[in-house]
């Protein structure tokens, strides 16, 4: 069962992945970026991070993929249009994913990962909210301050001129 | 009477028929699911009849009147009538897209109910992150809704779906900073842990005593994120003939149509659950305190859409970054301060 779901979600994770990249019509490739983030979510949750797979969908289908499909229909350049696969940089793109692809292979082959037996913690949110609090303390604020940085940036940018 | 033993004593029954538990666990929790789903369809019935007379008794009217007790069974012929109909796709709608919005926006309004207690050990999941999965849940809303508005390849339900997706984004925000409050005080995101850190002192340890500010503002927000009046700008008639679901007829009309009854009804069963104590309440059996709660708060929303009248959008956008949001980060602060206080 558990290898069935495992599969499951790793074919509509491959598959949606593709079609995001090859479907011509952009809103359609918008719909099926949402459908990996949400199989990305379902892995997740096989993998008892029900606090990692909630913020997933909260974040990537509630907030970044409705901004996306909201600057598509804000377009009208892009509405109903069928949007070209491939452009001049083909030869360069293609060059870039393929070392990317070796150097992820490379490192999957090489790390050790360690492995333990015994189940997660079931209260998992827990722990990940004392780690925060504690051990990784500065790294949180530091994402903290970034963010309240972006905040301002967006506010500045978005102000009207002349008020 | 409480529910849960009945659904123990069926359990048992199947294991003692020969079942075996993984068997009897599938069968169970198969049951269980198409037993909520025929729950939430009638409820969601009822609730439109119910949404009918009050409108109709706040105007001076009598409402439907014909079939049935005070026409009790008029939205069950309404419905019958619905799936009579042809299913018309618009030639120029894009087919796939537009088939598919209305499952999502009925599978989401479904999905919420698996952490939503119903009673005492009335729950089907008790997930640990309870609160924080039904908020993820209900984000896909706002996709089927936007789907619905750019399949349908027409104006007003683009303009419909664009709408809807910026009121639900933004009001989002204090939605969320207002049940937070809540998990700040019991520590713990479940939805059973919720309720339980409500129980006893005869009702005077529901977070609406300590969070009353928590409340209002999770119930403006609620009431916008369910796209109901005075906020819902999505479906303006005068403005936008019918907004997102223009083009849709019959069944999958029927589909758009439950689903904002069941998401009025998840709403309100969650403020039960956050705000009001959930199923606990004295001499009645839980599930009916927790029904009861439930159908006073979708009342008050019905009232508010019939006495209030609708906002413009900037009035909209502006009041939810504008007043919402600082009132949403003063009672965080404040339930700060009550919880080390408390300690």
């Amino acid at each position: 069962m558990e290898a069935f779901t495992f599969y499951l979600f790793s074919f509509l994770i491959i598959i949606s992945a593709l079609a995001v990249v090859t479907m011509r019509n952009i809103f359609h490739c918008a719909l099926f970026l949402i459908l990996c983030l949400f199989s990305v979510a379902g892995i997740f949750v096989m993998l008892h991070a029900e606090f990692l797979a909630a913020v997933q969908v909260l974040i990537y289908v509630g907030a970044v993929s409705i901004l996306i499909i909201f600057a598509i229909m804000l377009t009208s350049r892009l509405a109903g249009r069928d949007a070209p696969v491939v452009n001049e940089q083909f030869f360069l793109g293609g060059f870039m994913s393929l070392v990317l692809l070796f150097s992820l292979v490379y490192t999957l082959k090489e790390t050790i990962f360690r492995v333990v037996a015994e189940p997660p913690a079931p209260q998992s949110t827990l722990r990940i909210g004392q780690m925060l609090m504690t051990d990784y303390v500065l790294p949180f604020e530091l994402v903290s301050v970034l963010l309240l940085a972006v905040l301002i940036g967006a506010i500045v940018l978005a102000r009207r001129e002349g008020n | 009477m409480e529910l849960a033993p009945i659904f123990a004593w069926i359990y048992d029954l199947l294991i003692s028929l020969g079942l075996s538990v993984a068997l009897a666990d599938l069968v169970s929790q198969i049951g269980l699911a198409v037993f909520v789903f025929s729950l939430l369809c009638v409820l969601a019935l009822f609730l439109v009849w119910w949404e009918r007379k009050i409108s109709a008794h706040i105007q001076q009217r009598f409402g439907p009147m014909m079939t049935g007790w005070h026409g009790v069974f008029q939205t069950v012929m309404d419905a019958l009538k619905l799936l009579q109909k042809e299913d018309i796709t618009p030639t120029v709608a894009d087919r796939g897209v537009f088939f598919w919005a209305p499952v999502i926006v009925f599978t989401c309004a479904f999905a919420a109910y698996i952490v939503i207690p119903f009673g005492k050990g009335l729950i089907v999941s008790d997930l640990n992150i309870g609160i924080l999965y039904i908020i993820a849940i209900t984000t896909f809303t706002i996709i089927g809704l936007m789907m619905a508005g750019w399949g349908s390849n027409n104006k007003y339900a683009l303009l419909g779906g664009m709408r809807s997706a910026a009121q639900v984004v933004s009001y989002e925000v204090p939605l969320v900073l207002s049940i937070m409050g809540v998990v700040m005080v019991t520590g713990s995101m479940s939805m059973n842990d919720i309720v339980a850190a409500q129980s006893g002192w005869a009702g005077f340890r529901w977070n609406i005593i300590f969070q009353p500010l928590g409340f209002v503002i999770y119930i403006i927000a609620a009431t916008a994120e369910a796209n109901r009046t005075p906020f819902d700008l999505p479906e303006a008639e005068q403005e936008l003939v019918a907004g997102f679901n223009i083009e849709y007829s019959g069944m999958k009309f029927a589909m758009f149509f439950l689903a904002e009854f069941v998401n009025m009804f998840t709403v309100s069963a969650i403020a039960t659950t956050v705000f009001l104590g959930g199923w606990n309440g004295p001499l009645l059996p839980s599930w009916m305190w927790f029904l009861g709660k439930t159908l006073a708060m979708v009342f008050v929303l019905m009232w508010f859409r019939w006495t209030f009248p609708r906002l413009r959008v900037d009035q909209l956008m502006e009041f939810a970054w504008k007043v919402l949001l600082p009132l949403a980060f003063v009672n965080i602060i404040y339930v700060g301060v009550l919880a080390l206080w408390l300690k």
